[in-house]
């Protein structure tokens, strides 16, 4: 069933597939960022894909690897009871660290959306609300990177036991490149 | 009261007021994470907190006297906890309730504060992930031991200089709109008064 | 359909109050008239000025469970917009997961959903069985472990968010009844695992040890009395006028919003739309036992009440027909890569030593990959996203959180409500922080 969403994909845009595999039973499809609406409305609308459901929405950091960030959407159709994971992938300078927005597609993809935003750093064109949504605002810096060191806190209420991190030591810190800082 | 044990005559009138404090804890459960649900234990039929006088959460600070910490306290609560511990009228205590708000438990990174105690004075720990409703019991009871001998928060002897510089100027007032006056102007809460 | 820039317009409930709402005599089409002094004062009322006020709920609020708030923008009782606010227990669940190894995630685990951790260690568990390719070597005994567990777990996820958003609606009873009947399966859960609450009872490859002996008997004595206090609340609240009046029709989403939102388990059976993991895709042995999908119509409050009662009673009969049907055997896969060995052969053989030491300190060798797994949550369906670089750790461990997708359409299912309102549609929703902003 599922390998024929594969096969749909490759027939109907062939230009904007990079690449298909299937591991352990999940199928993936690495896409061209710039036909990634298209592929993902196809796969919405097509009746004999019908994927109702974004089931998740994240990003993997691959540090030291060029693109370094992979997007990664998991979706499910209820109707068909199949799924399918469509991927990505993006750099990391400034201007390139984008996607365009899911949100006219699906509604999920307004919160998910928000949180790859707030925890990677991956911009998402067109968005309608684009704000962090666990972390608060005044966080520098994205967590879930891969350089950003685990125990970099950047407390609210200044504390004689653990002074505030200031801007300055934050991107010290948010550039080096060590998993596990003390 | 009783006047049939002697031990239970109060000498002096502190005596007996930090008595009825502690047969009346009026409870505030500030309820954040996986100790909640053993604290709807600890209040549930079983375990039965009315025996200890403290049944009666308080959904309002104002009228509450024992802050329960419950749960995990992040970077971003940390404002929220300390505002409600500013709007409780004094004579107030607190228990952590739990590892996370006593330490952190085995959350140590950059979201998750240290322990509660990093910007509230703390009486009581209980640790436990989450603590079974026997261990709080025996916090609430060491918390009323501490009341009636009228000793101070933990911090004093523990030597944590946060609370310690905190308690020193708690004699400030706390205004009507939650803002703390107990911080330096630098340290306070934004201008537009946004909690986070 | 193109790709649109905008979200959807939310209100829908709010459309269907202004169109009956006569704004000449400030009532809903419908009501009767007034008197003739009310009339006047009616009149007198509405020259006077309005204006809408940003109302404030949370993050420490007794509804609010603590953490989550709520900015309300409110005219009057009704509520014109909300802006929904989590994040307040983000705990950097994956950050902590990068640093550990595969068998530490455990922990970290049960604390996502805190109010059924079974199903979370079940579904990691799954996860990285799926990324090392031995889903089907699991012990049938170990499968059948995994489902009783999770099935007590999910009946104490339901007890706790119908008793307590009962009790936000003045049922105090309830929640005692609710509290009993939770310590029941607690109790079970604890003769299993040792813990109470956060039990870290599954293994890769199995479950930590085997049911003790005198399980079945007790476990089928609780469950009738489980079944005594679920009794005890239906009759106490089901027809009940305050109840229902506050339940029914109260916080209503549709089948195809909920879908586009994310929804799934009780709150998505509330719209009628029967999509359950267990059925739909089975995993583990549920293909093995005769239950039914609950499904309500509304996809309001009472119907996710009614899902959330329904399930537990198919939940009660899957534990009872896995008593049953359960095999003897092992309970964890017999793979010196995977699983630990006997504590016997550590002590005494030099080999069980080298390997126990090897698991504990450099982790499970997990192949490089990626793996998408799904099961059946409390909440709906709780997927795990495993990425492996070959090293003992996880280079992700990304939680699917069930919560988090339902909280995102708490602003679509509060905005036209009154205020009230709020507190039985998020008790209804039953976000748990914990795994809601992980």
């Amino acid at each position: 069933m599922a390998q024929s969403v594969l096969r749909i994909l490759q027939e109907r845009v062939p230009h904007a597939i990079v690449e298909t595999g299937s591991y352990v039973g999940d199928d993936m499809a690495l896409v061209e960022r710039d036909h990634l609406i298209e592929v993902l409305t196809l796969l919405k609308e097509d009746p004999s894909l019908d994927f109702s459901m974004l089931t998740d929405l994240t990003v993997v950091d691959w540090l030291g690897q060029d693109p370094r960030f992979e997007v990664v959407y998991q979706l499910y159709s209820i109707h068909h009871k199949h799924r399918v994971r469509i991927k990505a992938s993006v750099g990391e300078a400034e201007d390139q660290c984008w996607v365009p927005t899911a949100t006219g597609l699906w509604m999920a993809a307004a919160w998910a959306e928000r949180e790859a935003w707030d925890l990677y750093g991956v911009r998402f064109r067109g968005h309608p609300d684009l704000r962090r949504i666990l972390m608060y605002e005044e966080f520098v810096g994205h967590p879930l990177r891969k350089d950003y060191p685990q125990n970099a806190r950047q407390p609210l209420i200044r504390r004689p036991d653990a002074p505030a991190t200031d801007d300055q030591t934050t991107r010290l810190l948010a550039n080096s490149h060590d998993r596990r800082v003390e | 009261m009783s006047n049939d044990n002697p031990s239970f005559v109060p000498t002096v009138l502190q005596d007996a007021v930090n008595w009825a404090q502690k047969f009346s804890l009026f409870t505030y459960p500030f309820a954040t994470a996986c100790c909640a649900m053993e604290f709807m234990s600890t209040m549930g039929s079983r375990y039965d907190i009315a025996r200890f006088g403290a049944e009666f959460p308080r959904f309002s600070p104002r009228q509450a006297d024992l802050l329960l910490v419950i749960g995990t306290i992040t970077e971003r609560q940390a404002p929220v906890l300390r505002r409600i511990y500013d709007q409780m009228p004094d004579p107030k205590w607190v228990l952590a309730f739990g590892v996370c708000a006593s330490t952190g438990g085995f959350y140590q990174n950059y979201t998750v504060m240290p322990g509660a105690d990093q910007v509230i004075p703390v009486d009581v720990y209980v640790p436990g992930c989450p603590p079974r409703p026997e261990q709080v019991l025996d916090g609430l009871m060491a918390l009323q031991r501490r009341i009636q001998e009228h000793r101070g928060h933990s911090q004093r002897e523990l030597g944590n200089t946060a609370a310690i510089g905190y308690r020193d100027r708690r004699h400030l007032p706390v205004l009507s709109d939650g803002t703390s006056m107990t911080l330096g102007p630098e340290e306070r809460m934004p201008k537009d008064g946004r909690v986070r | 359909m193109t790709a649109a820039t905008e979200l959807r317009q939310p209100p829908t409930v709010a459309s269907d109050l202004a169109q009956t709402y006569d704004p000449a005599t400030g009532r809903q089409a419908g009501e009767s008239p007034l008197s003739p002094s009310m009339q006047q004062f009616a009149e007198e009322a509405a020259q006077l000025p309005t204006e809408e006020v940003i109302v404030n709920m949370g993050p420490s609020h007794p509804a609010m469970h603590g953490t989550v708030r709520v900015v309300l923008r409110i005219d009057g009782e009704l509520i014109k917009d909300a802006d929904v606010q989590v994040g307040y227990l983000h705990r950097g669940f994956e950050k902590e997961c990068e640093g550990s190894t595969w068998s530490q995630i455990f922990p970290y685990v049960d604390r996502l959903n805190y109010v059924s951790p079974m199903l979370n260690n079940v579904g990691f568990a799954m996860a990285v069985e799926k990324l090392l390719g031995i889903t089907d070597q699991v012990p049938e005994r170990a499968e059948y472990i995994r489902v009783i567990a999770g099935e007590l777990a999910r009946i104490s996820d339901h007890l706790t968010c119908i008793t307590a958003s009962l009790a936000e609606l003045g049922g105090l009873t309830t929640f005692f009844y609710g509290n009993r009947a939770r310590e029941h399966v607690w109790e079970l859960l604890e003769d299993l695992s040792g813990a109470r609450l956060t039990h870290s009872y599954a293994r890769i490859g199995g479950v930590a040890w085997d049911l003790t002996e005198d399980f079945a008997d007790k476990t089928r004595v609780k469950l009738e009395k489980i079944r005594g206090y679920i009794t005890d609340i239906r009759t106490l609240v089901e027809r009940n006028r305050i109840f229902l009046d506050r339940m029914e029709g109260v916080g209503v989403i549709s089948a195809a919003d909920a879908i586009s939102y994310g929804i799934t388990g009780p709150c998505l059976r509330a719209c009628d739309v029967a999509y359950d993991v267990r059925r739909d895709q089975p995993y583990s042995v549920y293909d093995h036992f005769d239950f039914d999908v609950a499904v309500s119509e509304g996809g309001d409050n009472l119907a996710r009440y009614l899902v959330r009662i329904e399930e537990m009673a198919q939940s009660m009969s899957i534990i009872e027909q896995a008593l049953v049907q359960i095999p003897p055997g092992p309970v964890i896969i017999d793979d010196p890569i995977v699983a630990l060995p006997a504590k016997r052969e550590v002590y005494n053989s030099i080999e069980g030593m080298i390997a126990h030491f090897k698991l504990i300190m450099d982790g499970i060798k997990v192949p490089p990959g990626e793996a998408y797994s799904y099961t059946e949550g409390g909440n709906g369906e709780l997927g795990f996203y495993v990425v492996s670089d070959g090293s003992g750790r996880p280079y992700k461990c990304r939680c699917r959180p069930p919560s988090f997708y339902t909280t995102s359409a708490l602003r679509q299912m509060i905005v036209g409500a009154n205020i009230a309102d709020v507190v039985p549609i998020f008790g209804s929703i039953n976000m748990i922080g914990g795994e809601c902003d992980r």
